[in-house]
């Protein structure tokens, strides 16, 4: 919405976006009538009321409970409306579907890099399809950042050291604003980029274009030579560490005696910290990659293990973070469509 | 009548005029007018800061200050106007100097512990200073790790020093104030003869007693943190970085209350004085402000609905915060009640209530929205929440300390100030205030994020208004310093009360004595009585 050619009101290009802004004017409508009620009244009282003369004192009036209690409930009962629904289209905004494309996405001072299933890698850029649920999981390689899609009302920190998501179905193609809303040091103003909306037609024309070598997962299946993983995590099972086959969305026992279900939070820690939870019947010998796999690496190594189950069906927990869904989803998404 | 006023020979003021009467004093009255001149100076330094961040924010690109430089003027304007002025400002300036003569008192419960809140937050607010001049530091007010511990190389340790300094004589404060309105009251004045100022300072006191402390461990942590590089909150060292920003705002969520609550209490007294009439609802009002200190307390989180807590949990919290907004709603009903049938006149301060009233409504439903999770989401971080707060920390806390300080200016000297230009500096900063901060909201849920050097271009003309609007705020804030200080020598003779007010204060002598009353009050009757006062006036004519 524009006056004078001056933007006022965001563009809407989410699903999100109509029911944001629905809550957005209910509460504006509510809040209007309450400020104007208010306003209304101490400037009629005011005139009404003026004092007159010297000496001239008010009406003893020292209170009156049933106004009180009238206005006492009639706010909480508006204020839970407004906590019931804003509570709704918020549970809405954290659950993304199962069928949603998956993106990932890493903060760092300052920008954003997205890499998609396909093998497609973006710095401040990310292009997507029209009318497919995306889901982006994001995690940081420094400090706090925040993904903020302005025309798709949604946001979400990036938090060194854990996977957070987001899910948003872009309706209008077009290019829109990305924002980092969580102050990250000197250009934390200059890490911005632009998400590119494309028709599916030519979303996958543009999935076909530029040099990619190979997917997501076939770049974290060479990183799990390189760094020698598959030297003990054996397929058969008979290897120094456990075999990582169709164990995406399962649940293992621990030393402990503990059990785990393994998603993206599990292979992560596994990776990075990997004394934390050693798998019963195995040995904690497996040296720690802290420091050594940077956060689009680890991403790739993660695909690569859920390649290795391509049965997955694990619900989604039952909060968006901080472990993150279980992608049910193939490597190539937007095939599907 | 007017001519036969004249200043008593004795009062406070005349009680030593040695700049050692005044370091050494004991006297409340003192200690506040010292609080006074040290707040409005760091009040000042935190404008300049404001300056330029309006400065830069006049075009989308970074032009007028490097990226580092403006990131340190924002965090130096968050770190000085909130815990060297506005955390202290009412309580430690209105406050000290009335709550003694309010109850019926000589002084606070312990005088020396006053004098040494007053050195300590010199002491905080020098370390700050030093840390701002030898180079500032650049990590937003709020501290966050693991920027604050690890990414940034600015002085964060001696500004947090500074801070968690200042934080004890915030505590000794509140203890003191604790102690006093038990202990220190007038024959007669029961706990529902207070003024609700009092009780308003009463609950400030309970969040600043309890919630000060956990912040002086979170910047303990910091510190330990940053300086011999232990694991706590950064996750390459097995720390939780979100940890760091529960335990700040379990402090720094209440600190909002220690800022709005004693700017509640004075908006009774001064509604109440100008409309001559008693306070509608009176222990509806006292016990809201109780309310509203135990709810701060429990609503942290909602600064954190988009930092990786649980769905459920974040639920929880918008619940709670919500419960905030009822008390709030409470007392502005029961005000706008209190104006009807009354007997209003708008001098000075009374405008500075109306102005509150407005702004202080705004900046309380506009808190409904970002309470509302699934708005949140778009607006958390976003310059709506920067108008948003600011909205209850300058149209609320500052308004309301301004209103105060001109009703009771007139007590702390003696003398008044020019009407007509007190009249015009209020009408500057409603107004300033207003084209300042109200295009934020427009360009917040536009989607333009907070502490930014830089923003797109068809931002501009939202950004030019506020940076337009901020001179007339500023120079609103200008205004005052003129007429108060040309007061002090040419100010009319204000006599000991001036407004026809009904607390005690006004029974005494303006500048009181040192010792506030020369024999114990013996209170009678209820707050707000002005059926008294005019049946006393009558009488003596």
């Amino acid at each position: 919405m524009k006056i004078f050619g001056i933007p006022i009101f965001p563009e809407q290009a989410s699903t999100f976006a109509k029911d944001v802004d629905a809550l957005y004017f209910f509460i504006f409508a509510v809040s209007a009538f309450f400020a104007l009620a208010v306003a209304v009244s101490v400037i009629y009282f005011g005139i009404r009321y003026h004092k007159t003369h010297d000496g001239e004192i008010g009406a003893r009036i020292e209170g009156n409970l049933s106004l009180e209690l009238l206005w006492s409930v009639i706010p909480t009962v508006i204020a839970m409306v407004m906590f019931g629904w804003g509570a709704s289209v918020f549970y809405h905004l954290r659950r993304p579907p199962a069928e949603a494309m998956h993106i990932y996405a890493v903060g760092k001072q300052w920008m954003w890099k997205f890499q998609h299933l396909e093998g497609q890698r973006e710095i401040n850029e990310l292009h997507i399809p029209a009318g497919q649920p995306v889901k982006v999981t994001i995690s940081s390689e420094d400090v706090l950042h925040s993904l903020f899609f302005p025309a798709f009302r949604t946001k979400i920190d990036a938090i060194p050291g854990r996977y957070t998501e987001l899910w948003f179905e872009a309706q209008t193609p077009g290019s829109y604003h990305i924002f980092c809303t969580e102050y990250c040091g000197t250009n934390h103003s200059g890490m911005i980029g632009t998400v590119t909306v494309l028709e599916p037609a030519q979303y996958q024309v543009w999935l076909q274009g530029g040099g990619v070598e190979g997917t997501l997962a076939q770049r974290g299946a060479k990183l799990f030579n390189d760094l020698t993983c598959s030297t003990c995590h054996l397929d058969s099972g008979q290897g120094r560490g456990p075999s990582l086959k169709n164990i995406v969305g399962k649940t293992v026992e621990l030393q402990n005696g503990s059990l785990v279900m393994v998603d993206e939070a599990y292979l992560r820690e596994s990776i990075l910290n990997s004394q934390a939870k050693i798998v019963k019947g195995f040995q904690p010998m497996m040296p720690t990659f802290q420091g050594l796999v940077s956060e689009e690496n680890l991403v790739a190594l993660i695909e690569h293990v859920k390649s290795l189950s391509p049965d997955a069906t694990t619900a989604a927990p039952a909060t968006g973070a901080p472990s993150a869904a279980v992608s049910t989803q193939k490597p190539a998404a937007a095939e599907k469509k | 009548m007017l001519d036969k006023l004249k200043i008593p020979d004795h009062h406070y003021l005349h009680d030593g005029h040695s700049l050692r009467s005044w370091l050494l004093t004991k006297d409340h009255k003192r200690i506040a007018i010292m609080y006074l001149m040290s707040i409005s100076v760091m009040f000042f330094i935190g404008g300049l800061f404001a300056v330029g961040i309006r400065f830069e924010l006049a075009t989308p690109q970074g032009d007028f200050v490097t990226a580092d430089t403006y990131n340190k003027f924002f965090t130096m304007h968050g770190v000085i106007m909130v815990f060297f002025f506005l955390i202290p400002s009412i309580p430690a300036v209105l406050g000290n100097f009335l709550i003694p003569p309010m109850i019926g008192a000589k002084d606070l419960a312990f005088p020396r512990i006053n004098l040494l809140s007053l050195y300590i937050y010199w002491i905080g607010g020098i370390f700050t200073l030093y840390a701002m001049i030898s180079g500032g530091v650049d990590t937003g007010w709020t501290f966050y790790t693991p920027y604050s511990a690890t990414g940034s190389n600015t002085n964060v340790v001696p500004t947090a020093i500074g801070i968690f300094i200042a934080g004890f004589s915030s505590i000794l404060t509140g203890l003191n104030f604790i102690v006093t309105i038990h202990r220190m009251r007038a024959p007669g004045m029961t706990w529902f003869r207070l003024p609700l100022f009092v009780w308003a300072h009463y609950a400030t006191s309970l969040v600043q007693v309890l919630g000060t402390p956990v912040i002086a461990i979170t910047i303990v942590m910091l510190a330990v943190e940053r300086g011999l590089g232990f694991g706590i909150f950064d996750p390459a060292r097995g720390g939780d970085p979100v940890l760091f920003q529960h335990l700040f705002w379990f402090y720094s969520h209440p600190a909002v209350y220690i800022m709005i609550l004693p700017a509640l209490g004075v908006m009774s007294e001064l509604i109440s004085t100008f409309s001559r009439k008693t306070v509608f609802g009176y222990s509806f009002v006292a016990f809201s402000s109780l309310a509203i200190a135990v709810f701060g307390f429990i609503v942290w989180a909602h600064h954190m609905f988009v930092a990786g807590i649980s769905t459920y949990a974040a639920m929880v919290f918008s619940f709670l915060s919500f419960s905030v907004a009822i008390p709030s709603a409470v007392k502005m009903f029961n005000w706008t009640a209190t104006l009807y049938k009354g007997a209003i006149s708008f001098e000075t301060p009374m405008l500075y209530a109306y102005g509150f009233m407005g702004l202080f409504a705004i900046g309380g439903l506009t808190g409904l929205f970002l309470a509302t999770l699934g708005l949140d989401v778009h607006m958390h971080d976003t310059y709506f929440v920067v108008a948003h707060f600011h909205y209850i920390m300058v149209g609320g806390a500052i308004m309301s300390y301004m209103g105060g300080l001109h009703f009771w200016w007139p007590k702390m000297t003696g003398r008044m100030y020019s009407e007509f230009f007190s009249r015009v500096s209020a009408i500057m900063v409603f107004v300033g205030f207003n084209i300042t901060f109200f295009p934020q909201f427009v360009v917040g849920y536009l989607g333009m994020p907070r502490r930014y050097h830089s923003y797109p271009d068809e931002m501009q003309v939202l950004n030019v208004m506020s940076s337009a609007g901020a001179t007339v705020l500023g120079l609103g804030y200008v205004l005052p310093v003129i007429y108060f200080l040309w007061s002090l020598k040419y100010g009319q003779v204000a006599g000991p009360n001036p407004w026809g007010a009904s607390g005690l204060e006004w029974q005494t002598q303006s500048p009181p004595l040192t010792e506030n009353f020369l024999k114990v009050p013996i209170v009678d009757r209820e707050p707000y009585d002005y059926e008294h006062l005019v049946a006393k006036e009558k009488h003596l004519v």
